[in-house]
C-alpha cells in the first residue's frame, strides 16, 4: 500500500532522514518510534508532502507521490497532529467539515457525515457549534481525529497524536482507537516515542535513530529477537509490561475449534487480543479463567489464570533471545 | 470688543459652514490614505512573512520615514507633487504604513504553527491558507495597526492646511498666528474628538468575537469608502485664478475678510503655508498669494505687488518690543537696540531678505555683512554678565533682526545673549514675552494692533491706517495693558500685500487689488 524507497532528507550538512525504505500493508498499524531527533516525524511529513525529500521516492498504491499536486494528494490522506492544529476561529463542526468543503461535497452530505463521526467518537451533539478552546483536551483530540476520517481517507499519518494527553484519558483514547471501526479499514502510520504506545498500537514497528532504521518488525520481534543492543536498551524498561502487550492470546493459548471462542465471564474475547488486555479484563471479573465454547456456545475446555502464566513463560522460554 | 470676547461655542456656530467642510474635509483626507496605505501595506506585510529576508529592510524603510518631521516630509513633496491634496495623501500614507505593514507581519507570524500545518496538512493551497487561516487569525492584530495609522493620521492631517489641502488645520494654525483661542479650540477639539472616535470605533471592530469579524471585514471597506468620500463633497467650486491665502490672512480684518468687505473680491481661495506659498505662485499653482511686502522671495520668484488702492492693508513698521523689567534689568540694552533705528528701509530689507531665503546665506552673516556696512559692528567683548533671551518668528526677516541684536549687544555691552528663535507665530512669540520666557522680539505695529490688542473697528478706522497714528497707539497700549515697551522703530513696512507673477499681471493688464476684481468679474 505504501512504499517507501531510500528516502532521504537533509537539513543543510544534517542528515535527519539517511537513506529508509520500508513497506506498510493495506490495513496495517505501523509505528514509527523513536527518540526526539531519531527522524520519525520527518519521515512521516514526507509521506503528504509536508516536508519535501532530498533523495528516495514513496509510492501510495504504486503512484509516485511526487508526480501528484500536493493539495490533492494531502486530501486524500487523514492527518492527526500532536497539538491537534484545530482552527480557533472554526466550529467543532466547521472544523471537521474542512476536507469535505475542500472537496466541494454537498452540505446534506457533509451534515450527515459529521454527526456519524461524532456519534462514533462519543462526542454529544451538543458540541457542533461551540469553539476548540471550550473542549477538554481529550474532546479536542477527539474532534482532530474526526477532522482527519472525515472523508473516509485510506491512509491515516498521526504526529504523537495522543502525546499532549494526561495518563487517564490516554489510556481511554487507546481503547477506543483499538475498537473503533472506521480505524481497522485504514492503513496507519503513527509516530511516537512512548514505547508502551508502539506496542499497545501497532501491528509492526519501525524504530529508528539517527535518521537510521535500526529495526523494523512485529512487537515480539523487536522484544525477543532485537537485532542489536540498541534495540535491547531501548526496550529495557518495563519489559514484562512490553512482553505482556507483544505477546497475543493465540501465542500460548490452544485455539478453540472452528467456530468456538474464548469466553471470560460471558464476554467474548479475541484470539488475537494481547496478553495485556485479557489480563486487564480478569481484574475486573471475579472469573477464575478463561472459558472455551465451541459454535454451539457451549463450554468445552477452560485455562485458569495459573494455567495462562505458565504457557506466558513456556512461550518466553522458547524465544531465542531469553 | 464683544466680537472678540465671544465664547467657543458661539465661535463655533458662527463658522459652522467652514468647521463642517473642515471636518469633513479631515476626514476625508485621513480615510483616503488610510485605504491606500492597506492597499498597500497589507500586501506588503503579507509578503514579507513570505520573503522573510525582505521583511528587515521594508520594515526598517517604513520605520524611517515614520520619523521623517510631518512638516519636513509636506515640505519634500511640493517638488515632486505641488500642492493640494495630493502630497498631503502621500504624505499621509507614508506615516501610516509602518503599524500596516508591521502589523500584517506580527499577527500573520503569530499564527499557531500547528494550526498553519493543519491547514497544509488538510489540502489547503496557498491562497486558502491566507484567507481561511491566516488572515482571519491575525485580523485583531491587523485591526490594531490599522487602528494605530487611522489615530496618527487624524493627527498629521491637521498639518495638511500648511499645503493647501484643508483640514482642521486651517483652524488650529489660523488662530495661533491671529491668536484666537476659540479659533485654535474649534480647530484642536474635533480633530481630538476624531481621534477618540476612531479610536473607539475600530476598537469595537477589533473585539468583536472571530464569527462576527468575517461581516465585519466586508463592512470595514464600505466604511473606510464613504469615509474618504467626504473629502470631495466640499470642494466643488472652480474659477479663473487660484488665491493661496495663509491662515492667518483668512482670518483677518486686514486681510481676506477686508478683501472681501472693502473690494468685494471673490476668487477661489485655498489656504496654504507661507513657508511654501511663494514657490507655489512661482510655480503656477497659485495666481494670487497673500505675501509680505518685504520679503526677498519677491524678487527671488518674479512676483509683484498689487496695488492696495483702497488702503486695507495697516502698516506694519517692524520695531523690539521689551518687557519693562527687562529694561530695568540691563539699563543698556534700549539704547544698544535703538541703533538700528531708521537704518533699514523696505528695499533694504527686500534686499537683505532675498539673500537668506534665495542665496541661502546664514542670517548670521548677512546681518554681520549688513552692521560692518554701516560702521555698527563691533567685536565680540566676551563679557559674562547676565543673559538678555532674544525671542524672533519663524521667517529669515526676523533670524536677521535677531543676529544683528545679539551681535550689537555682545559687541557693545557685557551682557550674553541666549537666542529662541523660530517660534512659531504671533501667539507662541507674544505669549513666551509675557510670560518671561524671553526678554525681547521684532514685532509689527499692525501685528501689535490687530493680532494682540484686536481693538474695536472705531478705533481701528480711527487711525486711518496712518504710520505714527498707529505706532503711538500700540506703544501706550502695550505699555498700559502688558508692561511691555515699543522701541523705536527700524524703519521698514512689512505689511500684507497681494501679489502675483509680474507676467501675469502684466499680460493681464492688472497692477491694483480693484483691477484685479474687474478682471475676475469680466466672463
Amino acid at each position: 500500500m505504501i512504499k517507501v524507497d531510500h528516502l532521504s532528507k537533509s537539513f543543510g550538512k544534517i542528515k535527519a532522514v539517511d537513506h529508509i525504505s520500508f513497506e506498510v500493508k493495506e490495513q496495517e498499524n505501523l509505528i514509527l518510534l523513536g527518540t526526539s531527533g531519531s527522524g520519525k516525524t520527518t519521515t512521516l511529513k514526507m509521506i503528504n508532502r509536508l516536508i519535501e525529500p532530498t533523495g528516495g521516492k514513496v509510492f501510495i498504491n504504486g503512484e509516485n507521490i511526487l508526480d501528484q499536486s500536493p493539495e490533492v494528494l494531502r486530501r486524500g490522506i487523514g492527518y492527526v497532529l500532536q497539538n491537534n492544529g484545530l482552527f480557533p476561529h472554526y466550529t467543532v463542526a466547521a472544523n471537521i467539515a474542512i476536507v469535505p468543503q475542500l472537496l466541494k461535497w454537498d452540505k446534506k452530505r457533509i451534515e450527515h457525515r459529521v454527526s456519524e463521526l461524532l456519534e462514533k467518537l462519543h462526542l454529544d451533539k451538543t458540541y457542533l457549534n461551540v469553539y476548540p478552546n471550550e473542549l477538554s483536551g481529550g474532546q479536542q483530540q477527539r474532534v482532530g481525529l474526526a477532522r482527519a476520517l472525515v472523508a473516509d481517507p485510506p491512509v491515516l499519518l498521526m504526529d504523537e497524536p495522543f502525546g499532549a494527553l494526561d495518563n487517564i484519558t490516554r489510556s481511554k483514547i487507546h481503547a477506543e482507537f483499538k475498537a473503533l471501526d472506521e480505524l481497522k479499514r485504514k492503513t496507519i502510520i503513527m509516530v511516537t516515542h512512548d514505547v508502551q504506545e508502539a506496542f499497545e498500537l501497532g501491528d509492526r514497528i519501525c524504530l529508528m535513530h539517527k535518521g537510521k532504521i535500526i529495526q523494523n518488525g512485529t512487537p515480539t520481534e523487536l522484544l525477543f529477537r532485537p537485532a542489536n543492543s540498541f534495540v535491547k536498551d531501548f526496550l529495557k524498561e518495563q519489559r514484562l509490561q512490553l512482553e505482556f502487550k507483544a505477546i497475543r492470546l493465540n501465542d500460548i493459548a490452544p485455539l478453540p475449534p472452528e467456530g468456538g471462542a474464548f469466553d471470560l465471564h460471558g464476554e467474548r474475547v479475541d484470539a488475537g487480543v494481547a496478553l495485556w488486555s485479557v489480563l486487564e479484563q480478569f481484574k475486573f471479573t471475579k472469573a477464575e479463567g478463561l472459558s472455551i465454547i465451541n459454535h454451539q456456545n457451549k463450554k468445552i475446555g477452560s485455562i485458569s489464570f495459573e494455567e495462562l502464566m505458565a504457557a506466558f513463560y513456556q512461550y518466553k522460554k522458547h524465544q531465542p533471545h531469553e | 470688543m464683544n466680537e472678540q470676547q465671544q465664547t467657543l461655542w458661539g465661535f463655533m456656530v458662527q463658522q459652522s459652514d467652514k468647521l463642517l467642510t473642515q471636518t469633513l474635509q479631515h476626514i476625508g483626507l485621513t480615510f483616503i490614505s488610510l485605504i491606500i496605505a492597506v492597499l498597500v501595506g497589507l500586501p506588503l506585510g503579507i509578503l514579507i512573512t513570505r520573503k522573510k529576508n525582505l521583511s528587515g529592510s521594508v520594515l526598517g524603510i517604513a520605520g524611517i520615514l515614520q520619523t521623517i518631521p510631518s512638516i519636513a516630509l509636506l515640505g519634500f513633496m511640493i517638488p515632486l507633487l505641488g500642492i493640494g491634496v495630493k502630497p498631503a495623501i502621500v504624505a499621509l500614507l507614508l506615516y501610516a504604513l509602518l503599524p500596516i505593514i508591521r502589523n500584517t507581519y506580527t499577527g500573520i507570524t503569530g499564527v499557531d504553527a500547528a494550526v498553519k500545518e493543519a491547514a497544509v496538512a488538510m489540502g489547503m493551497n496557498k491562497w486558502q491558507v491566507l484567507f481561511k487561516v491566516e488572515l482571519p487569525l491575525a485580523m485583531p492584530v491587523i485591526l490594531a495597526g490599522i487602528r494605530t495609522a487611522t489615530v496618527i493620521n487624524v493627527g498629521v492631517a491637521t498639518l495638511a492646511s500648511y499645503i493647501a489641502a484643508g483640514g482642521l488645520g486651517e483652524f488650529i494654525f489660523g488662530g495661533i498666528s491671529l491668536n484666537n483661542t476659540n479659533m485654535i479650540l474649534a480647530g484642536a477639539i474635533p480633530a481630538a474628538l476624531l481621534a477618540i472616535l476612531f479610536d473607539f470605533l475600530l476598537s469595537l471592530l477589533q473585539h468583536l468575537n472571530l464569527k462576527k469579524l468575517k461581516r465585519a471585514a466586508i463592512a470595514l471597506p464600505v466604511l473606510l469608502l464613504v469615509m474618504a468620500s467626504f473629502y470631495f463633497i466640499p470642494s466643488a467650486y472652480g474659477g479663473k485664478l487660484t488665491a493661496g491665502f495663509t491662515p492667518e490672512f483668512m482670518g483677518r480684518q486686514d486681510g481676506n475678510l477686508g478683501l472681501q468687505s472693502k473690494y468685494g473680491l471673490k476668487i477661489r481661495t485655498i489656504v496654504i503655508s507661507d513657508a511654501i506659498m511663494y514657490k507655489a505662485a512661482f510655480e503656477k499653482e497659485l495666481d494670487v498669494i497673500s505675501g509680505y511686502s518685504t520679503d526677498g522671495r519677491l524678487k527671488a520668484y518674479g512676483l509683484v505687488i498689487l496695488d492696495d488702492d483702497k488702503k486695507i492693508f495697516p502698516p506694519y513698521y517692524a520695531a523690539p518690543i521689551v518687557r519693562e523689567d527687562a529694561l530695568k534689568k540691563f539699563p543698556d540694552l534700549e539704547k544698544i537696540l535703538n541703533m538700528l533705528s531708521g537704518k533699514i528701509n523696505d528695499s533694504i530689507m527686500t534686499d537683505l531678505n532675498y539673500r537668506t531665503d534665495y542665496l541661502h546665506q546664514s542670517p548670521e552673516r548677512v546681518a554681520k555683512d549688513f552692521l560692518i556696512a554701516h560702521n555698527l559692528w563691533q567685536p565680540k567683548r566676551g563679557g559674562n554678565g547676565s543673559i538678555v533671551r532674544i525671542g524672533s518668528k519663524i521667517f529669515g526677516e526676523q533670524y536677521i533682526l535677531a543676529s544683528m541684536y545679539t551681535m550689537l549687544i555682545k559687541g557693545y555691552t557685557n551682557y550674553n545673549v541666549a537666542t529662541k528663535t523660530g517660534l512659531g507665530g504671533t501667539k507662541i512669540c507674544f505669549d513666551a514675552l509675557t510670560n518671561n520666557q524671553i526678554d525681547l522680539y521684532p514685532e509689527y505695529t499692525g501685528t501689535g494692533l490687530l493680532a494682540i490688542l484686536q481693538p474695536t473697528q472705531k478705533a481701528i478706522d480711527a487711525l486711518a491706517g496712518d504710520r505714527d497714528k498707529t505706532y503711538i497707539y500700540v506703544k501706550n497700549e502695550f505699555e498700559k495693558r502688558y508692561q511691555i515697551k515699543w522701541l523705536q522703530p527700524i524703519g521698514f513696512n512689512n505689511a500684507y500685500a497681494l501679489m502675483m507673477r509680474k507676467k501675469q499681471a502684466d499680460e493681464l493688464g492688472v497692477k491694483t487689488i480693484s483691477d484685479l476684481k474687474q478682471y475676475l468679474e469680466r466672463k
